[in-house]
């Protein structure tokens, strides 16, 4: 019998509401799949399963609130057969169950209130308006919940973490000239954004300086071969969420960019996977659009360090020659953990980041 | 198209990717992105909506074009049949 629990989808997260159920009993579940939405405090997240299975029970009710590392459902492994026969045919009202095929709810995941657990319209009802309540309250509140999210993590960071940042300046005129070419002869379905070359250059980096990619957990730093770099995107409301886009190091620039395009929109549409909220293996923010210079950012717990890319604008600079010219100039930040890594190796970092920038084409 | 059903496209497609936006108080006259706080993400957003819906081809070259409300629905007109 394998147990599927609660995850914890990110650092600022203790509990959760379960939404809706994805999935009924006797369903073959496959690793990866979506199988309930959970409110957290900073949104409604797809969680997906991590084994496959045939489910066996379902444990929790929609509309309740449940801390992480609760099991939440029970399911067969492949090949196992149920001790028990799993609960033979609900006993369900006519009436019932018309109802709860009109609303789209599945009569097998509620509890009945009737004579010998039999569920009735009152049972139905309850959860439609469980369900859409929930929804509609988790708009309203989210604010402020996700303040609180975000001051809890953050705090966490400003204690936890000793911080140390640095930043360099870069010259962005081949990248900039390099990325327009590209997209004068795309059309707007495939356009490429900076930001997407950006991502892929910290991953690119992140495979030379393993100790910024990772988490720090029970005293020690644990590495992360993959880069999953979190997308620090702002809410239009308020408030900031950093999802991942998964093996950004394995990824063309085409692919980083769709990626990147689809998980705005689903963290603003609020349909972000639970991999991608409890994945990150590092931070990205960019607040240069916003015209700030340079950022230097708070490293997001577990992890262990976050980049930071300013405004592109131009600026003086000498080139190689000596001379004193005009151009593009990004400063890009570096917040790392001084308990895994030193200035020296940020450094480095940083200086393989501006390098892998002035060769656009082998991004 | 008439100009008043371009407007009207140009603003729904703006509130779907802006959805807090007050219609009624954007300056036609100054720069949309920084009345509204779109991001390039955004505006490209904006813009394959606009592609979508009007089947323009907006190249990247003809952005700095684009600074105003009033610049888009020209830029527009003039392009959409």
């Amino acid at each position: 019998m394998l147990e599927f629990t609660l995850p914890s989808l990110g650092s600022d997260m203790d509990e959760g509401k379960l939404l809706e159920w994805k999935i009924k009993l006797g369903d073959r579940v496959r690793k990866g799949q979506v199988v309930a939405i959970v409110d957290t405090s900073k949104a409604a997240v797809d969680v997906e399963i991590w084994f496959d299975g045939t489910v066996h029970e379902l444990l929790i009710e929609p509309g309740a609130t449940i801390p992480v590392g609760t099991v939440l459902a029970t399911l067969l492994a492949p090949g196992e057969k149920a001790g028990t026969p799993a609960t033979g045919r609900r006993k369900v009202s006519p009436a019932a169950r018309k109802h709860a095929e009109a609303l789209g709810i599945d009569v097998d995941t509620l509890a009945g209130s009737g004579p010998g657990g039999a569920v009735t319209l009152a049972d139905v009802d309850a959860t439609a308006a469980q369900s859409s309540l929930g929804r509609q309250a988790a708009t309203s509140d989210r604010q402020a919940e996700m303040r609180k999210a975000i001051a809890a993590a953050m705090s966490r960071s400003k204690r936890e973490i000793p911080h140390y940042y640095l930043s360099e300046a870069i010259a962005m005129e081949r990248a900039q000239a390099w990325l327009s070419e590209a997209n004068a002869g795309r059309p707007i379905t495939g356009r490429l954004l900076m930001a997407a070359l950006h991502l892929k250059a910290v991953a690119l980096a992140l495979k030379k300086y393993p100790e910024m990619n990772g988490f720090f957990r029970d005293g020690a730093f644990q590495p992360v071969a993959a880069a999953h770099i979190g997308v620090a995107i702002s809410m239009r409301q308020g408030g900031l969420i950093a999802p991942a886009i998964h093996d950004v190091g394995e990824k063309t620039l085409d692919e980083v960019m769709r990626d990147l395009a689809d998980l705005v929109k689903r963290a603003r549409a609020g349909s972000l996977k639970s991999s991608e909220m409890s994945d990150p293996t590092i931070t990205v923010t960019n607040l240069g659009e916003q015209g700030v210079e340079s950022v230097y950012g708070v490293i997001y717990p577990p992890q262990v360090a976050l980049v930071g890319f300013g405004r592109i604008a131009p600026r003086p600079w000498v080139d190689a020659a000596g001379w004193l010219c005009v151009t593009p100039v990004l400063t890009a930040s570096l917040a790392a953990d001084h308990r895994v890594s030193d200035g020296h190796r940020g450094a480095l970092f940083l200086a393989e980041l501006r390098d892998w920038l002035q060769q656009p084409d082998k991004l | 198209m008439t100009q008043d059903e371009l407007r009207k496209v140009v603003l729904a497609t703006l509130l779907s990717i802006a959805p807090e936006v007050e219609v009624d108080e954007l300056r036609a006259d100054k720069p949309l992105r920084t009345q509204v706080d779109l991001d390039s993400m955004d505006w490209l957003n904006f813009l394959l909506g606009l592609h979508e819906k009007l089947a323009v081809d907006i190249p990247e070259a003809d952005y700095a074009k684009l600074v105003t409300l009033s610049d888009v629905l020209s830029y527009l007109g003039a392009r959409v049949r």
